[in-house]
């Protein structure tokens, strides 16, 4: 088509998300990783009960809890935990999602069917109810978590992976590079996995604002990381039942959370039309 | 077109008996089992002689494909247990919660179609406009909240400080229980859908077939009208009924942080109350409601677009 | 009747914009069409013969736009004219064909109320009136059992018999222009010759020009009476198409008649060894200065690396009917 060779690619689009997106992201990794030096008490143990609930100050910039603990350093340290589960969780997902996809794709056969089988498996239950539902049986704690948003949500990685494999193959790259006497692992390594790199990029950047998000609010629900430790789930969970008293309580951490997944999205998406320009991750 | 359907039925059949079977399995196998696993972390302990009881009377003990076979044959017939805390039939439970899921989630998703999809076509009609920089930023805002907080906020603003709305709680049944937990569980969807239905929108326009109708002398709005819109649809009814199926999942923060009595709220005080049989069956309905929804919207697909229609 | 031109394009410059900067995508591009006259503007992707056909139409979007120039319709300014008029000539006085059968029809749609909508938009008729005439309009284009074939979409038709409802659509109301963009490229070669005969035919009934777009010198020298060549965004010959067979002047001419396979033989390609032009087309932003052929043209000379050359009428020949853009001319 003629018009077609005319189209120019305009790199712009991607530009002002990316850069908000990746300061906002900087930002969250930078408190997360300075905590104990930007952080003005502990978290947990500072409590004191001659402070309780000052409203945000000079003092206490985000004011206090009932236990006249300061809301700053508690969401600084919920940082940690935040970026915790969102990154952890993203490299579990990407490892099980790459692993059986590049396998499923290279060997095909009923290891293929398996592995499809179990991917509209994950894809057939809501990602939230089946964390909950290992939550619920694990019980509360980072490990859990980690558990339960790291091993439900890699079909999306995996079906990249498989799809990248399968098309290599149709083009008979693979072969070509069996016949040069490349090994399996060594072809699925070297020329399958780069070329799928920036598109799981981009599913791991968006993963872990969704996981962030699941984290909240498993924590919310009672079920992730439980008071008193900093998770800003956990912070709103206990806030709830004084929003009308000591509505700062739950201000804060959402804002919190709110910020930190913007960032990821905005950067996901930025990345996404850098590196995924075919958009392959769309969803 | 009955062929395609009949197609369709039979690929979510092994998907809804894998599910039932992750379902039991999950509550079964793994280690320490719910019932013991949730006394662990020393917030309420059960009598031993009550736990023991409990799992003769579950046939907890039996062997293990026993127990699936038995769990799969009540299931088929819709028996879904016994509550160990009313006693009553899990289906009585879930039955009383079901009408005001549902009420939920229809408000939820008329919000989310009445201010996603307007936003998402005109910002598509007008790319780089004001509208469209609005809307997307609104978009992209609605995907980074967290919906319970953005609840709260509501609930701090419109019930707390202006006593517009009632705070919480499912009252008389009317439309102002339901205003603010619809908008806080209508919320992400809604910005799924504004922003897909933009790009859904710019992609038709971008067609061909959307040339040639400008070729013919067509009106701009005539254009819209008779080519794109239904086209657009195609996919954004795709996503309707991809977010509608997953509101049910979706819906357990907000109607616990609105103290909703609904599935999801079912389904977390069972959790507390390691009410097994209750978890189990609420999280099948809502998996399965999911799955049905999917086919559904599959269905839809078949009547909506000719070319599957035919069976292409 | 008037002895005017239908059609007369004069200085037709056409912008493209990317990133700040403004390149021609077409410039200087001029041409006349007869009433019922058959034109043909043969050259590459990316020659801008494509563009200089919506330009017509107003169709440019962006990132592309009309800079200068003349479109004259039957004596009208139609580059001025409003969006509105432009909808009342466009389909009603120009119908358009598209390469792509495939694509420009609107999947959903049965393909007879495609048709109908011509007569719904510019005839007042109504719906089941304007389905009647699009039946008979699909008996027309000699698609087999035109009334069931109405209640089809477009998925259920042959690529030939999608391009047939394209034809019907474009003819509906008997335009005095038809606008051809490749209408063949995308089909069988089979299939080629019925499309291109099938046009050939009811233009000729219904006295409507035709801008015929390939390229595919042959096709279109077989059709039209008269062919410009674009190259590069400008046009650099123009003769009638017996002419630019038997003399072609241009360098690049010369080497897309050269690399044609006998004349009717088009499908036998690589039986014998045909001269391909050497080189490649330049992108856009890198046009040389100069003649922007001269980097694949046998004859350039330092004058052709510097000055571009402008449209001259041949000394032979009769002024309006044969030009070359070349130095090594007049």
């Amino acid at each position: 088509m003629t018009l077609m060779t005319l189209k120019l690619a305009p790199k712009l689009r991607g530009g002002t998300s990316l850069w908000i997106g990746g300061g906002l992201v900087a930002l969250a990794v930078f408190v997360a990783v300075a905590a104990p030096l930007i952080a003005r008490t502990d978290p947990v143990m500072d409590a004191n009960l001659m402070n309780a609930e000052i409203p945000p100050g000079w003092e206490f910039p985000f004011g206090t809890d009932a236990q006249g603990r300061d809301i700053y350093s508690r969401i600084v340290y919920g940082a940690r935990i935040s970026l915790t589960v969102g990154v952890g969780s993203q490299i579990l997902n990407s490892l099980i999602g790459v692993s059986l996809g590049l396998t499923a794709g290279y060997w095909g056969g009923w290891w293929d069917d398996i592995v499809t089988g179990l991917t509209n498996l994950m894809l057939a239950i809501p990602s939230l109810i089946f964390a909950l539902a290992i939550m619920a049986i694990l019980g509360p704690g980072l490990t859990s978590l980690l558990a339960a948003l790291g091993l439900t949500a890699w079909s999306y990685s995996c079906r990249i992976a498989r799809a990248q494999v399968l098309s290599l193959k149709s083009q008979g790259y693979i072969q070509a590079a069996r016949i040069l006497g490349y090994g399996d692992l060594r072809i699925m390594f070297t020329q399958v996995l780069p070329n799928i790199l920036g598109p799981l990029i981009v599913i791991a950047t968006l993963g872990m604002g969704t996981a962030i998000l699941s984290e909240a609010a498993l924590s919310f629900l009672g079920l992730g990381i439980r008071p008193p430790f900093p998770s800003w789930g956990s912070m709103l969970s206990e806030a709830r039942d004084q929003i009308n008293t000591v509505p700062w309580l739950s201000i804060f951490p959402g804002v919190a959370i709110f910020l930190t997944v913007l960032g990821l999205n905005l950067l996901g998406d930025g990345l996404r039309d850098i590196l995924d320009p075919q958009s392959t991750t769309r969803r | 077109m009955i062929l395609v359907l009949a197609r369709r039925l039979a690929n979510v059949v092994p998907t809804l008996v894998a599910v039932i079977a992750l379902v039991f399995l999950l509550f079964s196998v793994l280690p320490g089992s719910f019932i013991s696993g949730m006394g662990e972390d020393g917030r309420t302990t059960i009598d031993p002689a009550v736990m023991e009881r409990m799992r003769k009377e579950m046939g907890l003990d039996d062997p293990l494909p026993e127990r699936f076979a038995k769990y799969i044959a009540h299931t088929a017939v819709g028996d879904l247990g016994k509550s160990f805390r009313t006693r009553e039939p899990v289906t009585t439970l879930i039955g009383q919660r079901i009408w005001p899921s549902l009420k939920l989630m229809f408000a939820a998703m008329a919000f989310a179609i009445a201010v996603g999809v307007t936003l998402g076509f005109l910002a598509a009609l007008r790319p780089g406009s004001p509208i469209d920089t609005v809307s997307m930023v609104a978009a992209i805002s609605g995907l980074s909240l967290s919906q319970f907080w953005f609840g709260l906020m509501l609930m701090y603003l419109f019930a707390l400080t202006l006593h517009w709305l009632p705070s919480f709680g499912y009252g008389d049944g009317g439309i102002r229980h339901l205003i603010l937990p619809a908008i806080a569980l209508g919320v992400g969807p809604m910005a799924l859908l504004a922003r897909t239905t933009r790009a859904a929108v710019l992609d038709v326009l971008n067609a061909d077939f959307v040339r040639t109708a400008r070729s013919k002398g067509m009106s701009e709005r005539r254009v819209v009208e008779w080519h794109v819109l239904r086209n657009a649809l195609v996919l954004v009814i795709t996503i309707i009924g991809l977010q509608f199926g997953s509101l049910m999942g979706q819906a357990v923060v907000v109607e616990k942080l609105f103290a909703w009595p609904g599935v999801g709220s079912l389904l977390i005080d069972s959790v507390f109350q390691r009410d097994m049989p209750a978890v189990q069956g609420c999280i099948l309905l809502i998996v399965v409601f999911f799955l049905a929804i999917n086919t559904l919207v599959d269905i839809a697909y078949v009547a909506i677009d000719p070319r599957i229609r035919y069976g292409r | 009747m008037s002895t005017d031109p239908l059609l007369e394009v004069d200085g037709l410059r056409i912008a493209l914009t990317s990133g700040g900067t403004t390149y021609n995508a077409a410039e200087d591009v001029s041409f006349e069409i007869g009433r019922g006259e058959a034109f043909g503007l043969v050259g590459e992707s990316g020659c801008g013969k494509s563009i200089t056909a919506l330009a017509v139409m107003g169709l440019l979007k962006r990132p592309l736009s009309l800079a200068g120039g003349r479109i004259v319709l039957d004596g009208e300014e139609i580059q001025k004219a409003s969006p509105a008029r432009m909808r009342e000539l466009r389909g009603s006085r120009i119908g358009m064909i598209f390469q792509e059968p495939m694509t420009a029809l609107n999947p959903l749609s049965p393909v007879g109320r495609q048709i109908a909508e011509m007569f719904v938009l510019h005839q007042k008729a109504g719906w089941s009136e304007a389905m009647d005439r699009a039946e008979e309009a699909l008996r027309q284009v000699r698609v087999p059992s035109p009334a069931r074939r109405i209640k089809d979409y477009p998925h259920q038709l042959s690529g030939g018999m999608r391009q047939r409802v394209m034809i019907a659509i474009a003819l509906a109301c008997s335009p005095e222009l038809l606008i051809a963009d490749e209408p063949t490229t995308a089909l069988d070669v089979t299939v080629q010759a019925e499309i291109i005969d099938l046009m050939a035919e009811l233009c000729a009934a219904k006295g409507t020009a035709i801008l015929m777009i390939s390229h595919d010198l042959g096709l279109v020298a077989n059709m039209c009476r008269r062919v410009a060549v674009m190259y590069a965004g400008r046009i650099v010959e123009a003769q009638p198409a017996e002419a630019i067979f038997a003399t072609p002047q241009h360098p690049y001419t010369q080497g897309l008649v050269n690399s044609l396979p006998r004349l009717g033989e088009r499908s036998r390609r690589g039986q014998q060894k045909l001269r391909e032009i050497a080189g490649v087309v330049p992108s856009i932003q890198a046009y040389p200065s100069g003649c922007r052929f001269n980097p694949r043209c046998p004859r350039a000379t330092e004058v052709c690396l510097t000055t571009p050359p402008a449209i001259t009428p041949l000394p032979a020949a009769n002024s309006a009917e044969a030009l070359v853009r070349c130095h090594h001319h007049g």
